[in-house]
């Protein structure tokens, strides 16, 4: 079906919803290389403004990729929430944006619809809005989840260590590691991206992480991100898994060319019972995601990578995640160009995924090919501070030399901590308290040489 | 408080720890911030990296140093116009410019292999270690009797390389090309062989070696490992990811 706006005597026609969707989305290097984006000005807003006047039953009844093509859109369908649906079936996105911002949409009443939302219609909602429409919305969301300490709690702001190194050396992760935790890092997991996918070196990494978590009675979890048939392969070796992971796209094509399906998915989820359960909950999986990854794996389907980006949350909150991360400015500048692009696609990442009932973590974070610099991070991490994002990345000196890319420090997340009085999760707080790391302010206290962590690692 | 005698940075106790990895730990701090000095050191880092991205591959320079080894050498050129089109457009990167085309649609030589010198997202690297590296390898692949031509390809990504054997009609592709910026090295580079190059492969049809340069992987080091793959693709005709590096069984020969 056709979506039209007139805009002084000029009558715009949208062929169809994906169209519809592409054209209204705020500008971004990756929708233009796709040939998605509006041609003026003008017609991105004529796009939004037929957009407003969308029906939300619409997005039910008219796939942006077909139901019998696709399983991310079958799972869409045939998981949605009729009943909560009931309470919001008159608005149209229009009418959602208002209704977000207003009173009535409390914390509550957003996490009772969570199911109610397809992805489609937040990623709808989201292009008519502004960053501080984003911020303000998602920060009433809360999503909280549990393994070994709680995560995502309102006024908490948690880290995923990331320790890594280019050859996966025992001691040089241990050190990253090591100065992470003296500096308050890594509540959300210790996360290792290991330079090679051998089912051997992600063991022993594995064993690693364990046992200095074991040792020093570290209330967190860990994962080694591999891909995961590996991470199959690890449960099914009695490894010491905590988080599985893996990374997902919005398109059945694009997981499938990260080796990935809904039916693996699956079989790894129900495997996971098989794993010791969490001291305090069992949310196990780790998904990783961004804008772009469908249309870099040819796999957009003529969608919006805003779009797609939503719709990979569909599949990620199939298996209750415990954390959910966008890495939104690793991708490159052919998808998003430069600081003001990565700002706006992490906080609308952040926003779709709370809404859908995601704990959203986002990797602030860039290349050095894109127009971006640690000024652009500074502004993203204290926006998605306040925001209410569930976890940031913590490594060492924001450089990690094993990605190649730069993320967040240590002191960037004491940083957005203390500026927003925000504290790491309450069990994770309690250890560093006890460790005479941190005071009950989010003071890093003076570390000597002698501290128990240095003496014993 | 007396200010004037107060110390705001304090170092951090496990400096020891930074002899295990080269990751940017224990910096210490002054108040929750990273003290100026590790600031600037960051900064520096970051400004080699994107300079890095806009540097010219010096052709002229380049093609002179080349005349050491006595072989054909073509300077070509991508479709793209600049380097913000570079960066928003990696198709456009893949392919060759009218010019460049009819340069090379005009040789009727056919070469064993051509080695493409791009720019990539580091010429730096390029103008650093293509040459110091082809001293090495060069004299390999002459020994093993394989003809040879080379290219510099400006504003270039890895798949021209396939456009340039084709019409060369090369049994072999390597292309040598400027990596990404990292802050640890702005001036990586990587080497891509592609067996039997055609338009439209993609990267499951190349075997890389990444991180050539003297601190990561050093000339003679990747010359070895270069002319091995090289040697096993064209026993095996094909090259890619069934390709394997086993290239420490094949010292141990």
């Amino acid at each position: 079906m056709a979506y039209r706006s007139t805009i002084r005597h000029f009558t715009y026609v949208f062929d169809d919803l994906k169209t519809l969707l592409a054209k209204a989305t705020p500008y971004r290097s990756g929708d233009a290389l796709a040939g998605l984006t509006a041609l003026t000005y003008e017609e991105r807003i004529a796009a939004q403004i037929a957009l407003a006047d969308v029906s939300l039953k619409t997005f039910l009844n008219e796939a942006v990729i077909s139901y019998e093509t696709d399983d991310i859109t079958r799972l869409i369908i045939d998981t949605h929430d009729a009943k909560q649906f009931a309470a919001i079936a008159h608005f149209t996105v229009g009418d959602l944006r208002d209704w977000l911002l207003s009173d009535d949409a409390t914390t509550t009443t957003l996490q009772q619809l969570a199911f109610a939302f397809t992805p489609e219609m937040i990623a709808a909602v989201c292009k008519l809005m502004r960053n501080q429409d984003l911020i303000a919305v998602a920060q009433k969301c809360e999503v909280v989840t549990r393994f070994r300490n709680t995560i995502g709690l309102s006024g908490c702001l948690s880290t995923r260590l990331q320790p890594n190194h280019p050859t996966d050396d025992i001691k040089g992760i241990a050190a990253s590691m090591v100065d992470g935790l003296l500096y308050g890092s890594g509540d959300a997991v210790i996360g290792i991206n290991p330079a090679t996918d051998s089912p051997a070196t992600v063991e022993t990494l594995l064993h690693m992480l364990n046992d200095v978590i074991n040792k020093f009675s570290i209330p967190t979890q860990s994962c080694v991100l591999t891909h995961i048939t590996t991470g199959l392969q690890l449960i099914e070796r009695k490894a010491p898994v905590d988080l599985v992971f893996q990374s997902i796209g919005g398109t059945e094509k694009t997981n499938h060319s990260f080796g990935v399906s809904l039916k693996l998915l699956d079989e790894v989820f129900a495997a996971i019972e098989s794993l010791p359960k969490g001291t305090i909950g069992n949310n196990r999986m780790y998904f990783e995601t961004g804008q772009g990854s469908s249309l870099s794996a040819n796999a957009h389907e003529g969608v919006d990578q805003q779009t797609c980006e939503a719709r990979a949350y569909a599949v990620a909150r199939r298996y209750q995640p415990h954390l959910v991360n966008s890495v939104v400015g690793f991708i490159g500048p052919e998808y998003l160009y430069d600081g003001k692009q990565i700002i706006r696609a992490a906080l609308e990442d952040h926003f779709c995924g709370k809404l859908l009932g995601l704990p959203m973590g986002v990797d602030i974070c860039y290349t050095n090919h894109a127009a971006a610099d640690q000024d652009d991070m500074d502004t993203l991490l204290t926006l998605l501070g306040v925001a209410g994002c569930n976890f940031i990345m913590g490594v060492p000196g924001a450089d990690d030399i094993m990605l190649n890319y730069q993320s967040t420090s240590f002191h960037d997340a004491l940083y957005v901590r203390k500026v927003l009085h925000k504290k790491p999760s309450p069990e994770f707080e309690q250890w560093l308290l006890q460790q005479g790391i941190m005071d009950d302010e989010g003071n890093r206290l003076t570390i000597d040489a002698n501290h128990y962590l240095l003496k014993n690692i | 408080m007396d200010i004037q005698k107060h110390k705001p940075v304090e170092d951090d106790a496990w400096h020891a720890l930074k002899q295990f990895t080269a990751a940017r730990i224990a910096l210490g701090r002054t108040g929750h911030a990273v003290p100026l000095k590790e600031l600037l050191k960051f900064k520096l880092a970051h400004a080699h990296a994107r300079d890095a991205v806009y540097a010219r591959l010096h052709v002229k320079e380049l093609t002179q140093e080349l005349q050491q080894f006595n072989l054909p050498v073509y300077s070509l050129h991508s479709k793209v116009k600049d380097r913000n089109e570079y960066l928003l457009h990696p198709d456009i990167g893949r392919q060759l410019n009218d010019a460049s085309v009819q340069l090379l649609q005009s040789r009727s030589a056919s070469f064993d292999i051509v080695v493409v010198l791009a720019d990539g997202l580091s010429a730096t690297a390029i103008n650093h270690h293509a040459v110091p590296l082809l001293q090495q390898l060069i004299p390999l692949l002459q020994e093993a009797k394989f003809s040879i031509a080379i290219t510099t390809a400006q504003q270039a990504r890895v798949a021209v390389g396939d456009t340039i054997g084709s019409l060369m009609n090369a049994k072999l592709s390597l292309v040598l090309i400027g990596e990404r910026p990292g802050l640890s090295a702005a001036d990586s580079m990587g080497a891509y062989l592609t067996y039997n190059p055609t338009v439209g492969l993609t990267d499951e049809s190349r075997n890389c070696i990444s991180n050539i340069r003297p601190e990561g992987i050093d000339y003679a080091k990747a010359a070895t490992k270069i002319h091995y793959l090289i040697s096993s693709s064209f026993r095996l005709q094909y090259s890619g990811v069934t390709l394997k590096d086993d290239e420490q069984d094949f010292l141990a020969e």
